[in-house]
């Protein structure tokens, strides 16, 4: 049932939030452990710089997608009718304000959300998607991309790319003080929280990629099941799903940056590993058609 | 010292109150504002029928009837006091009406081929797919709106200030009934 899905999706995006915030504050911890011993001043200096950065990025970010991406804005009902009705209609379902509609000029079928609210959000589709799916695999996708912008995917993993960053300047600044302090000043500190402080440090960056990653696949299942909350069209979601991935050529101006945006992954890698954008598509279908 | 204990539980109390109240309040604008939305797109097609009706009219001269019904049906649909299930029951007989209409173009190719018309074909399915989802937006917030004021503690809240549940939309009679083909 696609609500138990939404909740036990929310549940986790919480939890993978918290050990970010966590991890953050451990290696602002170790940071000035190594330095001078003191592991609160640390914290708190890694803090305001995570908060700082996020807020940075989300004010920045907006637009800046779509302009990477070479999209079209479509203005009227006119133009791509049955495009501009099914996307006005699934945002009075989600009651969400009509985001702004474009169309890439691409073979490849996909589709992307962008806007850190609601009210800026819009939709991107590629010109062959239009094409090759019927109009309810088409809707069923419009209503994934809707979904995302009313679970304010976008918000969550700018956030996410920042903390990214910001544990990667911290680990930075962390391994220069390990180098450069080394050997001097170490009587007062124990042994065992050096070496758990150097892996932090060692460590975070990877871990931290590995967490986003894993929010942005979790979030592809939650909209998955929001689609289906809006349509109540399971089946044609997951055709859809089954025909996007059949398609092999990938979406020329997805570049690996925003990849992760994309309905399905537009650079059509093939393995799933830690490092996937998107959750293997069969495991999509597969939940899809247990709703 | 048992003066300040009760004079805080009062106080907690009334918060809470309040703050169940004004919850039970924003359920309620939630689901008023989601039938407002149905309205509009209501309204939207009642107002396209006209320009239908006179872009097929230059076409089908023959089809007086059909054209004469629908033009009755969308003028007897404005009734303000009828409810909100019987003015979609309306809207659905509408809907089938509009259907004749639409099919009735196969036998005119040149009504077919009028951009006018196509036009506005689209525009009407655009607008019934609309209500079809502003339906279910409003379904979805009838059943929050109930679940809230029939679980507790809001329930207390709900009834003292006469909160009552709101029907759900149903579903038009003939969309249930297997469609008919006549050859």
């Amino acid at each position: 049932m696609f609500y138990t899905q939404i909740a036990r999706n929310k549940r986790n995006t919480v939890f993978l939030v918290c050990l970010f915030i966590v991890i953050v504050l451990g290696i602002g911890s170790a940071v000035t452990y190594v330095r001078a011993g003191d592991y609160i001043s640390g914290a708190i200096f890694a803090g305001v710089i995570a908060t700082v950065y996020t807020i940075f990025m989300i004010t920045t970010s907006t637009n800046v997608v779509m302009r990477m991406n070479h999209a079209r804005e479509i203005t009227s009902s006119t133009d791509q009718a049955f495009l501009w009705h099914t996307v006005e209609g699934l945002s009075i379902a989600a009651r969400i304000p009509m985001p702004r509609i474009y169309i890439i000029d691409d073979p490849s079928p996909n589709a992307f959300a962008t806007g850190i609210s609601p009210k800026s959000g819009a939709v991107a589709v590629t010109t062959g998607l239009m094409n090759r799916l019927n109009r309810e695999e088409i809707e069923g996708v419009l209503a994934h991309e809707v979904a995302h912008i009313r679970n304010y995917d976008i918000r969550l993993s700018t956030i996410a790319v920042a903390l990214v960053s910001a544990i990667a300047i911290l680990s930075d600044i962390g391994m220069r003080f390990f180098i450069f302090s080394g050997g001097r000043n170490n009587n007062n500190k124990h042994p065992l929280i050096m070496i758990i402080a150097l892996l932090l440090v060692l460590l975070a960056p990877i871990i931290a990629v590995v967490m986003q990653l894993a929010i942005s696949r979790n979030r592809e299942y939650l909209a998955d099941a929001s689609a289906v909350e809006l349509t109540r069209n399971p089946e044609a979601l997951a055709t859809a799903l089954e025909r996007i991935t059949d398609t092999h050529t990938p979406v020329e101006e997805a570049s690996s940056s925003t990849a992760s945006l994309y309905f399905a992954d537009p650079l059509k890698k093939k393995a799933a590993s830690l490092f996937s954008t998107h959750p293997p598509a069969d495991e999509r279908v597969r939940r899809l058609r247990q709703m | 010292m048992i003066v300040i204990i009760l004079i805080g539980i009062v106080v907690v109390i009334g918060l809470l109150w309040a703050g169940s109240y004004n919850s039970l309040i924003k359920h309620r604008n939630w689901v008023e504002e989601s039938w407002a939305q149905i309205d509009v797109q209501l309204k939207r097609r009642y107002d396209l029928i006209p320009n239908l009706v006179e872009t097929v009219k230059g076409y089908a001269k023959h089809e007086k009837e059909t054209l004469a019904l629908v033009i009755e049906k969308r003028n007897t649909i404005a009734e303000p006091n009828a409810s909100r299930n019987e003015r979609l029951q309306e809207d659905a007989e509408l809907n089938g009406l509009l259907r004749q209409l639409f099919a009735l173009s196969e036998s005119y190719p040149d009504l077919k081929a009028n951009q006018q018309f196509l036009h506005l074909q689209e525009e009407l399915s655009g607008t019934e797919n609309k209500i079809a989802y502003a339906r279910q937006a409003y379904n979805s917030m009838v059943m929050r709106y109930n679940t809230k004021i029939e679980s507790f503690p809001q329930n207390i809240v709900a009834s003292t200030h006469s909160f009552t549940r709101n029907d759900m939309l149903d579903i038009p009679d003939e969309e249930k009934e297997p469609v008919q083909v006549t050859f």
